[in-house]
């Protein structure tokens, strides 16, 4: 197989008739996605995309998956975009990618708009209206190679700018052939799709649908927002297999949901992105005792997870729940810092990954994909390239490995990977901010600020807003004559440290 | 009422909680911004928050927060 195209060909073939996507309004069957996408392609073929980027400045919707796939019949590769994003951070996205094309919604078209970018725009169902021409997509697919890109998601980036990770068809098929495989994805599933589709996880949905004929059943975001209808939509739903992000879970372990309403159909539920605090994992548990429970493990880079663990024993809280074993076709192995391997119970190394599921480096950025997707250390015998992840990891007494912390100032916030640094760059634009630094509180899920400079915290809120996303937004703002250093002449991160201990009092 | 604008202002600095009215049905807040306000004002004002008090129509805005927590405090018998 060498494209994601012949896992929807294939259950359009098999299973014609039955709604691939969903959502609160209706559904597609695979084959009307199949036709509407080849005849989108066939449009979007003739603006030149062979193995080029296309934006996509939208939401997930039904329309949203018809475009996605005609992207790739049309040779490109789709880049989804969150249209709540500042309008510099789009722009800066859209210089990195020089997109030939961008698609976005009624909604967006006037952000679109002011959005700088040369190509050719288009409305979500403009493309796709004449018939499909089957014999240019032919010649598309014949000069197709199953490394090329299928997708780039932007991840936050230390220096301030966005990075693009490139994955291929051929990571993506390694990943979903064993991912629906292992954790026995068929056709009977519902899969309740909570990521949005600018985040990774959501690739797991997706191509878990296409691959098996099992329908994505999208939930409208509102309804994070009030549990009551989430679990009266999943229960509805008859939704059975949750792939979701850890924050995501814990609404309704917080607020003890299933008091109200315990979705019958639930058998799998899989979680990612953050460590998983075990009183939520329990409750999940208590709720399920006969689902199987996995905690997934690794960043978009490795094309979603490279490690897996099904939940197999009891854990009480202060336990840390394993992130396990490498998915097959890949390596996990740990790196102490003189890059040798570290095997021992107990001792930290850095989680290094290897194998098919390694992304394509990060688009239009040579100089951080040879820093992060290096040559292995431990094989100087031929070329095998692996990423460091910049976690740390150790493997405990059982020799499970568990995740234990980060190497620099990355950090997992509510489902969003943040780099610090990235926010301090933006503060830094602001004229009056000399000098911030930024640290996680995260038992609280607070990011802090400290900085110098004569501007008020709500002014200095609200000027961040011009340049981070929301959710990169401090949440604490602290204004210091001075940063401490440390003997280094570097920002004194443990002093701060004990700053954020003191709670809420400014 | 505060306490609370002091919670809702650490959570969502950039959001203006004074003349903001529609915080759930303008998507002001995410569903992440709302399980921590409800985490911390759970323990700020002891009180137990379910999914039933998870409406829009309760976190809305400051006003409707606070007098959420009057009902539930009340209600609680705290």
């Amino acid at each position: 197989m060498k494209s994601v195209l012949e896992y929807l060909e294939q259950s359009a073939a098999r299973l014609p008739d039955k709604a691939a996507f969903a959502d609160e309004t209706g559904h597609i069957t695979f084959a009307q996605l199949r036709d509407a996408a080849r005849r989108v392609g066939s449009d979007l073929a003739a603006c030149g995309c062979l193995r080029r980027p296309v934006a996509l400045l939208m939401e997930k919707s039904l329309r949203t998956i018809e475009l996605m796939m005609g992207v790739v019949y049309a040779g490109g590769f789709y880049v989804m975009m969150d249209a709540a994003q500042p309008e510099e951070r789009l722009n800066r996205t859209l210089e990195t990618l020089q997109a030939p094309v961008l698609i976005t919604t009624p909604e967006h078209a006037e952000k679109a708009a002011r959005l700088q970018f040369a190509g050719r725009r288009f409305l979500a169902d403009e493309p796709g209206h004449g018939p499909a021409d089957d014999a240019l997509l032919a010649r598309i697919a014949a000069q197709q190679k199953d490394v090329d890109p299928l997708y780039v998601l932007f991840t936050s980036g230390s220096t301030g700018v966005p990075k693009g990770v490139v994955i291929s068809h051929r990571s993506t098929i390694d990943f979903i052939d064993c991912f629906t495989e292992i954790f026995g994805i068929t056709n009977d599933d519902i899969l309740g799709n909570q990521a949005p589709w600018d985040f990774d996880v959501s690739v797991k949905d997706i191509y878990s649908g296409l691959r098996t004929g099992a329908t994505v059943q999208l939930i409208p975001r509102p309804y994070f927002s009030v549990p009551n209808n989430l679990l009266d939509y999943l229960d509805e739903k008859r939704v059975t297999s949750l792939t979701w992000a850890v924050s995501a879970l814990t609404i309704v372990s917080t607020l003890d949901g299933f008091a109200y309403r315990r979705p019958a159909c639930i058998r799998r539920v899989m979680f990612s992105g953050e460590t998983m605090p075990v009183r939520h994992l329990n409750y999940w548990r208590e709720a399920y005792p006969d689902a199987m429970f996995v905690n997934l493990y690794g960043p978009t880079e490795i094309t979603c997870n490279c490690t897996y663990y099904i939940i197999d024993r009891a854990f009480a809280v202060g336990d840390v729940i394993p992130i396990g074993s490498a998915f097959p076709n890949e390596t996990v192995f740990l790196l102490d810092d003189q890059d040798r391997e570290v095997t021992g119970p107990g001792t930290e190394g850095e989680i290094v990954v290897s194998g098919t599921a390694l992304g394509l480096g990060y688009y239009n950025n040579p100089e951080q994909t040879a820093k992060a997707f290096v040559q292995n250390p431990l094989n100087p015998c031929y070329l095998e390239p692996v990423y460091r992840t910049g976690d740390l990891g150790y493997y405990n007494e059982r020799g499970e490995l568990c995740f234990a912390s980060r190497k620099d100032f990355q950090i997992k916030h509510l489902g969003h990977r943040i780099e610090l640094g990235e926010i301090e760059a933006a503060l830094e634009k602001v004229p009056q901010i000399r000098k911030s630094c930024c640290l996680y509180q995260e038992e609280r899920h607070r990011i802090w600020c400290f900085y110098m400079g004569e501007i008020d915290k709500k002014d200095l809120a609200e000027a961040a807003a011009a340049h981070l996303p929301d959710y990169m937004i401090p949440n604490v703002f602290r204004q210091l004559d001075a940063l401490p250093l440390n003997k280094n002449g570097k920002v004194d991160r443990r002093t701060l440290k004990e700053e954020m201990a003191v709670r809420r009092k400014s | 009422m505060e306490e609370l604008m002091e919670i809702l202002e650490e959570i969502c600095p950039e959001v203006d909680f004074e003349t903001e009215k529609a915080l759930v049905d303008d998507k002001v807040l995410s569903s992440f911004d709302i399980l921590s306000i409800v985490s911390e004002i759970s323990e700020a004002f002891d009180v137990k928050i379910t999914t039933a008090e998870v409406i829009p129509q309760n976190f809305n805005s400051a006003e409707s927060l606070w007098k959420m927590i009057q009902d539930l405090r009340k209600r609680q018998g705290k």
